[in-house]
């Protein structure tokens, strides 16, 4: 394995960016079970906040798993 | 098309993206000690994020406004700036120029020119790339501001302001790493936001089978035969027959080669990511990594500019037109955005939409820090000073380049022919550019008055060739023309064809003027001094011990593969 940057020197670009998309994926989503629901008229009838909402909130907790494994493993 | 509504929810999630950008600045604050810190990100960095920094700070305004005009205007076409028009160089750059700019511990671009040639190439390069950087900085916050007043209705100065401060702050205290850290961030927010929408929209004109049908109709009102608006290839036998005006000859070799590489290849903005690499490896696998998103992006920016201007055939007033009945293009995506995204992911858009503004600042503004300290500063004005010093510098530089940013974004708001003029002057001094690196790297005879006057005589001839040609219906002047009075020698069918032709005459007249007065004036460094610089003096690097899809040659075979395969399936 190569340096990796989990040398302890830097902070791990990971963790920001799983914090950020799984507190913004948890507010569409929330926003999306309790928004009116014409709102949705315009994407086509589905309630897209929710869905994406989910999707975010998958994609920020897999890079904040990723950052954990990666601060172990030193 | 009618202005954006904001929500509460969407400001919201803007300014949690906001409080991310600046959170990470603060957070590397106390990594930035030194001056290498600062502008090099001390060579630390993991080959994924400088891979997605790489694409990240080529993806300004440019590329997600004007990438989604061209998908309306010219439909799936507009790959060619992709698939031809940046992943073989990628490739290039990666696998065969790394070695050098990695390998010889140049901190930037000019700085390798210095080591391979002389002063005088550094020097011109330098001043050419540093007034560049700024120009661009300024004019990517003028198209967000005024972009968000129109569709917003925000204030144009408070736009500038608000930007080039969470620009200045996050630079000023994270330095590089700082910029590539938020580059990374704004690329999967980028990717995140735009994704739904293009769901959305292929899902509303019936799947890409839809697409066609409805494009067909849009290929055939404007005189073209059906199939131009979907296929990339099968209508550039001639220039007039597809709405770009360009035949496949001068769209391979002014954009395929000379432009493509002559940006990937040379440009510090994307280069100096790849060199804040934490290895040798590592720096030779950032553009290759980069390649695989960068095939895909077509997808997520084009893609939304093609399904703009079919609901626009169905409803004539999906797009704003002027009095004239011309489309406003660059509403392709805002417009987009406004028809399918509810709030909640409206604010996401928008918030992509300005990280990719900040990011494509940013690039520039951290390519200009370092090429001002490094190669103007401690080259020309104070020499051997302590680390320290430079840190400061650059700092102070920082504040100055965002400061100078802004009075350029006022003088394009003010201006507009002022700007196009810079945007073509410096269009002349890009294009020669790639022949010098390359005979530069790969052929060691090659001298640095070679390269100097090499580089002027393709600027020259870039600039005779405006001079003395002009796109049909274009008046004469800063399209060109401007030598012979409007007698010109040759009449192109579009502003672009003209453009990828200049491109094609500097790069040759600097290739051959390089060769020739390389070999009329004595060499200026001896191979000693050349080890590490060019190629066949350059021991070969040995990628014993890294499992093969870390090879950057495997990697290189697999992109180009891949590319190929994406211009067959479109043809």
């Amino acid at each position: 394995m190569e340096k990796n940057m989990s040398d302890g020197m830097k902070l791990d670009v990971r963790l920001p960016i799983g914090a950020m998309f799984t507190l913004v994926g948890a507010i569409v989503t929330v926003y999306g079970m309790f928004s009116d629901p014409a709102l949705y008229e315009r994407s086509l009838g589905i309630n897209i906040n929710f869905w994406w909402g989910l999707v975010m909130f998958a994609f920020g907790a897999f890079m904040l798993i990723m950052a954990w494994r990666g601060a172990k493993k030193h | 098309m009618h202005g954006i509504q904001l929500g509460h929810i969407d400001y919201v999630l803007l300014f949690i993206y906001f409080a991310f950008v600046l959170g990470i600045g603060f957070a590397l604050k106390r990594y930035t000690k030194t001056s290498t810190d600062f502008f090099l990100s001390g060579r630390s960095i993991p080959a994924w994020i400088t891979g997605l920094a790489f694409i990240s700070a080529n993806l300004g305004a440019q590329e997600v406004i004007g990438m989604g005009a061209s998908g309306a205007k010219y439909g799936i076409m507009t790959s060619h700036f992709y698939w031809v028009g940046a992943i073989p160089a990628m490739v290039f750059v990666g696998v065969f120029m790394m070695p050098f700019y990695y390998g010889s511990k140049a901190r930037s671009v000019p700085e390798y020119l210095k080591l391979r040639f002389d002063e005088k190439t550094r020097a011109f390069n330098a001043m050419t790339f540093a007034v560049m950087t700024v120009f661009s900085s300024g004019i990517s916050m003028h198209v967000l501001a005024k972009l968000l007043e129109q569709i917003l209705g925000f204030n144009y100065h408070l736009c500038i302001v608000v930007s080039a401060l969470i620009v200045l702050v996050y630079i000023f205290l994270g330095g590089l790493t700082s910029a590539i850290y938020n580059e990374v961030l704004q690329f999967f927010l980028i990717v995140l936001g735009f994704l739904p929408l293009v769901f959305l929209g292929l899902k509303s004109v019936g799947g890409w089978d839809g697409l066609k049908d409805k494009l067909n109709v849009v290929a055939t009102s404007n005189g073209f035969e059906p199939g131009t608006w979907t296929q990339s290839w099968a209508h550039m036998g001639s220039s007039s027959a597809n709405p770009m005006g360009v035949e496949w000859f001068g769209m391979m070799m002014g954009l395929g080669f000379v432009l493509s590489f002559g940006y990937w290849c040379t440009d510090f903005l994307v280069v100096q990511r790849a060199m804040a690499a934490n290895s040798m490896s590592a720096a030779r696998r950032t553009p290759l990594i980069a390649a695989f998103p960068k095939m895909l992006f077509p997808a997520l920016v084009i893609l939304p500019g093609m399904i703009a201007i079919a609901l626009h055939q169905n409803d004539g007033t999906f797009l704003p037109t002027d009095a004239a009945g011309k489309v406003d293009y660059n509403m392709a995506v805002p417009a987009m955005l406004a028809k399918f995204l509810p709030p909640g992911l409206l604010g996401i858009g928008i918030t992509a939409l300005m990280a990719s503004f900040m990011s494509g600042m940013a690039g520039n503004v951290t390519a200009f820090n370092t090429v001002w300290t490094y190669d103007l500063y401690q080259s020309y004005i104070k020499p051997g000073q302590s680390d320290k010093h430079y840190l400061h510098m650059g700092h102070i530089i920082t504040v100055v380049g965002i400061l100078l940013s802004i009075a350029c974004a006022y003088a394009a708001r003010s201006f507009n022919n002022i700007m196009d003029m810079l945007q073509l002057v410096f269009g002349f001094v890009n294009a020669p550019l790639f022949a010098t690196f390359l005979l530069g790297m790969f052929w060691k005879r090659a001298t640095g008055h070679g390269a100097f006057f090499g580089l002027l005589a393709g600027t020259l001839a870039a600039a005779l060739h405006n001079g003395l040609t002009l796109p049909v219906g274009a008046a004469v002047g800063i399209k060109g023309g401007w030598l012979c009075g409007g007698h010109v020698l040759h009449t192109y069918p579009v502003e672009m064809a003209q453009n990828f032709w200049a491109a094609i005459y500097a790069w040759t007249a600097c290739f051959v003027v390089t060769i020739v007065v390389s070999l009329v004036t004595a060499r200026n460094k001896n191979d000693n001094e050349l080890t590490g610089l060019v190629y066949s003096l350059t021991p070969r690097i040995k990628e014993h011990g890294l499992v093969w899809y870390k090879q950057p040659a495997v990697l290189g075979i697999i992109v180009l593969a891949a590319a190929i395969a994406l211009n067959i399936i479109f043809w």
